[in-house]
């Protein structure tokens, strides 16, 4: 299976007052059509990494890598042009909160439109129209000419997290970039939406990454995951034996969960080591040294 | 609770059209009390200033019987409540008094400066907007770099210069020394009264009446006070723009758009823009009021006649009756601002509605 995407060793430093401040480390991964989760505290730098692969930083960062490459081209590389050509249409990323992801002022219908309209595709008019409310029956809204109209503040946050989705797959995009896309929701709506995204990426063979700091939502859905500490992926693990990780940091990132199956009086808490930001880091439960 | 008990109930249309029909209800009755607040504080301004309108018309040294007759033909020795009623139910029917100054009808003389000025407020205003709001938003998304220095220069020249002094070196530039320009006044001589008043406005008259060379005359008189009003609006415009529009570039609405693809340019201009109107909306209203009011120094500086100058006259000369039908002018000028701005509000911010 060829890569869609093949990250080798990037960089992204912002620049501050007091020098440059790194917030990834090197980072190496390659993805196909999978689903790769990126799991990692506040601050890890799982965040930035997907928002580099669409460019999206801003002029204070400065992000390097020996390779970024979507279906081989290039990304660091990209004319302004092109690389407007790319997102929406084959890189599409679902951010966090839809009440602040979502334009207040413009009717959802048009917003998903616009990803098409952008990009030339989709045709005009009654076209245009059918086609917003198939994706948005997609996505399981079951009236979706109401919602085609409404704003974004008439919408409920997992109504407005399911535009969003069908904003970002309108367009038939090869990867998508999920960046806590549940977390701002209610528990009850999370699955919902994960079922959703999980249903399309699959049926569509899409390449997916989610971002989350939510260990236990990673390893249930995804097939691989990376742990990042300090912008360092210290673990590349199947999903599926997440329990038997090896390094210390995820671990100690395991331990800190409760289980209702074995409750504990008091959470483990998690003790970092400065060493691991240069220690060894583990491979599907081989030890790499580097 | 299911996720479709949490969306919006069916038929929000009927109950939408009521909530609207409320609110703009509640909008009239607040305007109502305003206005009735205006008068009740004009009148009050009125009566404590230390000028005797009775006085103003006879003179210090009428005989104490003459005094007294005007003073009882005028009302003013009444109770302050009974007054403040007559005030209110002559102001109702259109009364304003009789300017001492003129020896016409106040609200004759206001038909007749308040267009001049608005006209001038108006082309001002538009200026200061055509101008301003591009100027604000290339400012903030070049922030801290050349284009943003330049405009805040711009806008501090506008600030802290005189506007009679621009006035003054703008007449001298453009009119005596370039000949751009007309002079002073609306129009010149041999173009007056070729195009009928029907609005008062010369520039709206001559187009109506096809009067093509007044039309050319009164732009040409126009232009340069209508551009320096412009850019000491501009300023204050650019100014709100730019900050607006950087807090709007910072959300992740933005970062959507860009995600999706949509150009840099749609994405400034479109989405950042439409987020900005409400607040915008609020700072070009506040800036068209202030202009409305009449700007006396420029209208000074150009013998221009309008509402500024009438009503600074008026003040000089104790004219009481003219000071406060012009106040009330300018206070309907600033609840029809209001009005509109509140309407406008509900045009562009479906959260508004």
């Amino acid at each position: 299976m060829a890569a869609l995407l093949n990250v080798d060793n990037l960089q992204v430093a912002f620049r501050g007052p007091r020098g440059e401040v790194p917030a990834v480390r090197g980072v190496s991964f390659s993805l196909g059509r999978e689903k790769l989760g990126i799991v990692g505290e506040s601050g890890s730098g799982k965040s930035t990494i997907g928002r580099a692969i669409l460019r999206l930083l801003p002029d204070s960062a400065r992000v390097t890598a020996d390779r970024l490459t979507f279906e081989g081209q290039d990304l660091l590389g990209l004319s302004p042009r092109a690389l407007r050509n790319l997102r929406g249409r084959h890189i599409t990323m679902v951010m966090q909160d839809p009440r602040y992801s979502l334009n207040p002022v413009l009717p959802v219908g048009d917003q998903i439109a616009e990803t098409l309209r952008v990009h030339g595709a989709g045709g005009r008019g009654r076209e245009l129209y059918r086609k917003v409310l198939d994706i948005l029956e997609a996505v399981q809204i079951r009236d979706p000419e109401r919602v085609y109209r409404a704003y974004p503040h008439e919408l409920s946050g997992g109504m407005g997290q399911r535009a969003m989705i069908a904003m970002m797959l309108i367009a038939d995009p090869r990867l998508l970039i999920a960046d806590e896309p549940t977390s701002a929701l209610d528990v009850t709506v999370r699955r919902q939406i994960l079922s959703i995204l999980d249903d399309l990426v699959s049926r569509r063979g899409m390449g997916l990454i989610l971002i989350s700091h939510d260990l236990n939502l990673v390893a249930g859905f995804c097939d691989r995951v990376l742990i990042l500490y300090a912008g360092r992926v210290v673990e590349e693990i199947e999903a599926r034996n997440l329990h038997a990780c090896r390094h210390p940091y995820s671990r100690g990132l395991l331990a800190s969960l409760p289980r209702l199956e074995q409750p504990v009086g008091e959470l483990a808490t998690l003790q970092r080591d400065p060493a691991w930001l240069d220690g060894p880091v583990y491979r599907f439960g081989e030890e790499v040294s580097r | 609770m299911t996720e479709r008990s949490l969306a919006a109930p069916p038929r929000l249309l009927g109950t939408r059209l009521t909530r609207r029909i409320r609110s703009l209800g509640g909008l009239l009755a607040s305007l109502a009390l305003t206005f009735l607040g205006l008068l009740c504080i004009t009148f009050l301004i009125g009566r404590i200033i230390p000028i005797d309108p009775a006085l103003a018309i006879v003179g210090d040294r009428a005989p104490a019987h003459v005094y007294e007759r005007v003073r009882e033909e005028l009302g003013l020795n009444l109770p302050l409540w009974q007054q403040f009623f007559i005030y209110v139910g002559q102001v109702l029917r259109g009364d304003f008094g009789t300017s001492v100054l003129t020896g016409r009808p106040v609200l004759e003389d206001i038909a007749r400066v308040f267009p001049a000025t608005l006209e001038l407020a108006t082309l001002g205003i538009l200026i200061g907007v055509i101008f301003g709001v591009p100027m604000g938003v290339v400012a903030a998304v070049h922030r801290d770099r050349w284009p943003d220095q330049l405009v805040r220069v711009i806008g501090l020249v506008g600030y802290s210069v005189p506007i009679f002094w621009l006035g003054l070196v703008g007449l001298l530039v453009f009119y005596a020394k370039l000949g751009w320009v007309g002079g002073s006044g609306r129009l010149d001589f041999f173009h007056e009264g070729i195009a009928p008043s029907v609005t008062g406005m010369i520039l709206i008259d001559a187009a109506i009446a096809g009067e093509w060379d007044v039309f050319r005359n009164a732009l040409h008189h126009i232009v340069l006070p209508a551009a320096l009003l412009g850019y000491f609006s501009l300023a204050y415009i650019s100014r709100m723009t730019r900050s607006l529009m950087l807090e709007q570039l910072n959300q992740e609405y933005i970062t959507t758009a860009r995600v999706k693809g949509v150009s840099e340019a749609r994405v400034i201009w479109v989405h950042a823009l439409r987020n900005i109107l409400v607040p915008l909306i609020t700072v070009v209203a506040l800036s068209y009021a202030s202009l409305l009011e009449g700007s006396v120094l420029t209208e000074t500086v150009f013998a221009w006649p309008g509402l500024g100058r009438y009503l600074t006259n008026a003040l000089l000369a104790a004219d009481m009756a003219a000071v406060l039908g012009a106040t009330i002018v300018v206070g309907l000028v600033f609840v029809g601002v209001n009005l509109l701005s509140d309407l406008l509000y509900r045009l562009v911010d479906p959260r508004a509605r």
